[in-house]
């Protein structure tokens, strides 16, 4: 128990004195998973948008789909990922494995589903008087879908903040995809993994909090934003 | 509004964050760009050779000295062999003899280079409670075996140590598949040399160890020498460029230049001298170009 104490103080250290190495890996785990979720987003608001406003065969197979993809296994991901853009692979001239580019495919894969499913929720939550009311005072089908939206912005967002908590924590994929490479690939949680590996606990620790102090201030942030909106 | 800034934020950060990985993917430009990104030079090296520091205290060098970014991956040499096989990796650097021959021959890598060894050894408690200490290794393993209560944490990841460890439960007369299902006492840990000593500590079991890795780590694990010696022993590293006729993405020619910087004589006598101040002994004996015979 004293190791997490020391871990505690240590990640105290790496804080204060503002450590190059610690920074550089805490900025990269941010920027990587709010990449993805952003890309996500793009992509899959409007996804969501079309399945839930739209009726055809397999809706409900392609929903229920959607759901399980929710658990899929972040190594699962990566080393479906890793076959695609190994050089040995019809991709593999792009030359992406073992470069930031990999991690940003694989957890836009990871956290698309999240996203799809949970905007899919949202706009269920939408009273359907809403849109009937938008089209009774002639709103078009682009501004009436617009409408909804906006009506379910907060679960949306919520959406949004579910797939970066998955992003940002994710080790399997991290590692595969990208390679650890201490300067260039190296996450938060990676460096979690080799440290701890090492021996060098209290280190992994340190970072292991500093992960936790990020996420929740990035929540505190969304949150905010979210409230603000109320 | 509100929703609105939001978005254009993180469009704002997704587009310069693509624009800055894409500046970071590693292709090389034909002069199209102000400033061309500096080529990266993938390096997949086996875990003892990390482990030790030697790949951290090497690789500042040859980025200063050929102007490249070098990417080391902790891998063990199985997985290291398949990288170069998929020219994942421009070089690598590892330790088993036969599957580097099998590598080279099936086109995959120039040469096999040696460029530095150590000695293995089996490490274990103090106290010895198999009461192997000073036998062969494969007197010792057998023992082991018969016995079936002391540990044995194998590396169980098809590794360059790993690849040596089946070979004395060979030349012990095991069959391997036997030695894997013969009981809890056998370990397979499935992780890199350094976590693997980490793991045998915390057992207080047996392990089979190269030498340097085991210097580097003795501070963190409380093992001991128990049997080390033994012409089975001989641990040879050797670096193999990769062959751009087989994997065109290969670097070929910054390849060859890692084979020559690991083989040049100030990086030699580096080598050789690596970790001598602090653990009292060569973690690497230099052998450029020529192993020692067994």
């Amino acid at each position: 128990m004293t190791e997490v104490w020391q871990g505690f103080l240590k990640a105290l250290e790496l804080i204060i004195t503002l450590d190059p190495e610690v920074m550089e890996i805490a900025g990269r785990s941010l920027a990587l998973a709010a990449t993805s979720c952003s890309i996500a987003a793009l992509l899959c608001i409007p996804l969501g948008s079309f399945i839930h406003f739209n009726s055809f065969r397999g809706k409900r197979l392609i929903i229920n789909l959607t759901q399980t993809l929710y658990s899929v296994p972040t190594v699962a991901i990566g080393l479906f990922v890793f076959v695609f853009i190994s050089r040995a692979s019809p991709l593999g001239n792009l030359g992406l494995l073992f470069t930031p580019a990999a991690i940003v495919i694989g957890q836009v894969l990871l956290v698309s589903p999240i996203i799809t499913g949970l905007v899919i929720s949202a706009l269920s939550g939408v009273d359907r008087a809403v849109i009937e009311t938008a089209v009774s005072l002639g709103a078009n089908r682009f501004q009436a879908t617009a409408l909804v939206i906006r009506e379910a912005r907060f679960a949306i967002l919520a959406a949004l903040i579910m797939g970066f908590g998955r992003a940002i924590s994710e080790v399997g994929l991290s590692l595969m995809v990208g390679g650890n490479i201490r300067g260039f690939t190296r996450t938060i949680t990676t460096a979690i993994s080799l440290e701890t590996s090492k021996g060098e606990i209290e280190l992994a620790i340190a970072l292991g909090i500093i992960l936790i102090i990020l996420a929740l201030a990035i929540n505190i942030i969304l949150n905010r934003l979210q409230h603000r909106e109320e | 509004m509100k929703k609105g800034i939001f978005l254009l934020t993180s469009v704002i950060i997704s587009l310069s964050l693509v624009l800055g990985i894409a500046g970071c993917a590693g292709t090389t430009s034909a002069g199209d760009e102000p400033m061309p990104p500096k080529q990266r030079l993938r390096v997949a090296t086996t875990t003892s050779l990390y482990d030790t520091g030697l790949w951290g205290y090497l690789e500042p060098m040859f980025e200063e000295k050929y102007g490249v970014e070098v990417d080391v991956l902790y891998a063990g040499t199985g997985i290291a062999l398949e990288y170069g096989m998929r020219g994942d990796v421009d070089v690598i650097t590892v330790h088993s003899k036969a599957r580097e021959e099998t590598f080279v021959s099936e086109g995959y890598g120039i040469e096999r280079v040696p460029f530095a060894y150590n000695y293995f050894l089996i490490v274990g408690p103090a106290g010895d409670p198999a009461g192997i200490k000073g036998m062969t290794p494969e007197d010792a393993v057998k023992k082991l075996y018969e016995m079936g209560s002391a540990s044995f944490i194998s590396r169980g990841d098809d590794s360059g140590t790993h690849s040596k460890e089946k070979a004395i439960w060979k030349a012990a007369g095991y069959d391997y598949e036997a030695v894997r299902g013969a009981g809890e006492w056998y370990v397979e840990a499935g992780r890199g040399m350094g976590p693997t000593l980490l793991m045998t500590s915390e057992k207080q079991g047996y392990t089979l160890t190269d030498m340097g890795t085991f210097l580097s780590y003795q501070g963190e694990a409380s093992l001991v020498p128990i049997v080390d010696k033994g012409g089975i022993l001989l641990n040879v590293y050797s670096v193999i460029a990769g062959n751009p006729e087989v994997n065109p993405k290969v670097k070929g020619e910054m390849a060859g230049n890692m084979v020559s910087f690991l083989t040049s004589p100030e990086v030699q006598e580096l080598i050789g001298k690596y970790g001598v101040k602090e653990y009292g002994m060569q973690l690497f004996t230099p052998c450029a170009g020529a192993e020692p015979a067994s």
